[in-house]
């Protein structure tokens, strides 16, 4: 479903990100990125959606060169990957509603079939009762959830999550994951980057180590 | 069923969007009111030239009794051949009345005018010619008067031919003036749409970049990013457009009394004329169409260059 094949990525400024990283994820997977500060982790995920490109080396998602995706195809590229931010990136001046419905509007959904599913996704993440609210007026771990339910309603193939649990308690965080393993039960590539050593060593799903911008 | 789905899908994203960006310009009443008030001032100038040269024309061209050709006669003939020539004259297509002056009712009414009795009496014999005075039929085209002038000289008797038509000539160059310098006061003033449109959308894109950037990330095409811009930008052309045609409507209202009053005192009829129908239909559509152009120079120049992090 993805794989880099010697992904190199220098920033202008010259740091480099990632240093010919190999690496492969199957389709349905649930995968956990590591690494200390600094290792690309952020880096490596932004690839997928096409928020960065490549210095170097070719990334393939479900069988597209994303090397020769056109510019104009690069929308519908992001529709397929729902993406998480640790900063959230919701929109403030919107209900949490109109926030989640935002990727089915663009997508030219019905009206009524984006009330059903927005209503379904927020009830997934156990927000319903909060939909006219503002995302400012939410605790962090519910701006969180916003974000999940935000990336989750167009039930991408895959969902990337950047420390999804960055500064959450930890019953929070284990509430969180236990949302993913649910997507990804339901056949969903899933990839998250994470600090949480503790939470991943008990889930026990498939870790890849980033180490200076190659896999471990 | 697959494509009549996808239809209503692309008309419910299209009245969202519209509605959506109405909503926004109430949303933002004071701001969006001074810029409406700007393109509708800007519209309503140089539509407002235009009408009123339009209403000059009119009003010119209904004007009574001109244009006038005098023809002088050789000063041999007598009263009687006089008369038989202002007949023929009379006679002519295109001429609706004539005027007989003979030599002695001409230097009658010359010593009245100058007050120069004392000298004309010094004079042996009458210098002035007999005239008559033909009144041309008003609307004729410029070739018709011509070819009117030379029958009036072809008369045998007919020394001379004047023709009163230079005030027209100027006249008409000075429309032709007019509808040029209209036409360059509505190009600047298309401009200034142009650009006071442009420059709102451009501050409302640079207001709206971090939701520009969570739309492209999360997949909004330059299609579904540009649309509520331009609609914002169509809103604005077409309520200037209607504030322009609402305030031309209301200035033919305060000048129809005063206008008709003049009207009067010259001996015609005219009435000013508004717009009409197919004016404002003209004056909405350009406001529309300046407004588009305006958010879409703004959307081009400047959403390209917001990228998601
Ligand atoms: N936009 C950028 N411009 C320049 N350098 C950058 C940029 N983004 C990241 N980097 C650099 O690339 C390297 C990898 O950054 P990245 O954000 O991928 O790390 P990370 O593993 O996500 O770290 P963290 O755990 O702190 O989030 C770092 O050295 C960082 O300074
Ligand atoms: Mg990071």
């Amino acid at each position: 479903m993805i794989r880099f094949d010697s992904v190199s990525k220098r920033y202008p400024g010259g740091n480099e990100a990632l240093r010919g990283l190999d690496l492969h994820i199957e389709r349905g997977e649930m995968v956990f990125i590591t690494g200390a500060s600094g290792a690309g982790k952020s880096t490596f995920l932004r690839m997928i959606p096409l928020l960065e490109r490549p210095s170097q080396g070719s990334v393939m998602i479900d069988g597209v060169n994303l090397l020769r995706l056109r510019r104009s195809r690069v929308p519908f590229l992001r529709r397929r990957v729902g993406m998480i931010f640790q900063d959230h990136r919701l929109l403030h001046d919107r209900s949490v509603f109109d926030n989640v419905a935002l990727p089915l509007v663009i997508a030219g959904r019905s009206h009524a079939d984006v009330g059903r599913r927005v209503r379904a996704a927020l009830d997934k993440v156990g927000l319903l009762h909060k939909e006219k609210a503002s995302p400012v007026t939410l605790s962090g771990g519910e701006q969180q959830r916003v974000g999940i339910a935000r990336a989750v309603v167009t039930r991408p193939p895959v969902i990337l999550a950047d420390e999804p649990t960055g500064n959450l308690d930890p019953a929070l965080s284990e509430e969180i994951m236990a949302l993913f393993e649910q997507f990804n039960q339901v056949g969903v590539t899933t990839v998250i980057a994470s600090h949480d050593h503790a939470l991943i060593e008990r889930l026990g799903h498939r870790r890849i180590h980033l180490q200076d911008g190659r896999v471990a | 069923m697959k494509l009549p789905a996808s239809i209503q899908a692309w008309f419910e994203q299209h009245a969202r969007a519209a509605l959506n960006t109405l909503g926004g310009l109430r949303l933002r009443l004071a701001s969006s009111l001074m810029t409406t008030a700007v393109i509708g001032i800007a519209l309503a100038l140089p539509a407002g030239f235009l009408l009123l040269v339009d209403n000059l024309e009119a009003a010119t061209a209904n004007r009574e009794g001109s244009p006038q050709a005098s023809a002088f006669l050789q000063a041999t003939l007598n009263v009687d051949q006089q008369r038989d020539i202002a007949a023929q004259i009379k006679a002519l297509e295109g001429i609706t009345d004539v005027e007989h002056i003979t030599p002695e009712a001409a230097l009658a009414e010359f010593q009245r005018a100058s007050g120069m009795q004392e000298t004309l009496a010094l004079l042996e014999r009458n210098p002035l010619p007999p005239v008559v005075v033909a009144q041309l039929r008003s609307g004729l085209s410029g070739a018709d008067a011509d070819a009117l002038i030379s029958a009036l000289s072809a008369i045998g008797a007919v020394d001379e031919v004047r023709v009163d038509r230079v005030w027209l000539e100027r006249l008409d160059a000075l429309m032709q003036l007019a509808n040029r310098g209209s036409g360059l006061i509505a190009l600047l003033l298309g401009l200034t749409v142009v650009l006071v449109v442009g420059n709102t959308i451009r501050l409302d894109i640079e207001n709206r970049r971090s939701e520009i950037e969570i739309t492209k990330l999360i997949g909004g095409t330059d299609a579904f990013v540009r649309r509520p811009f331009l609609y914002t930008g169509m809103w604005y052309g077409l309520l200037g457009g209607s504030l322009a045609a609402i305030l031309l409507m209301l200035s033919v209202l305060l000048l129809t009394g005063p206008s008709s009053h003049l009207a009067s005192l010259y001996g015609s009829a005219f009435q000013p004329m508004g717009p009409g129908l197919s004016g404002t239909l003209t004056l909405l559509g350009s406001g529309v169409a300046l407004g588009l152009l305006g958010a879409g120079v703004a959307v081009g120049r400047h959403l390209a260059a917001i990228e998601p992090r």
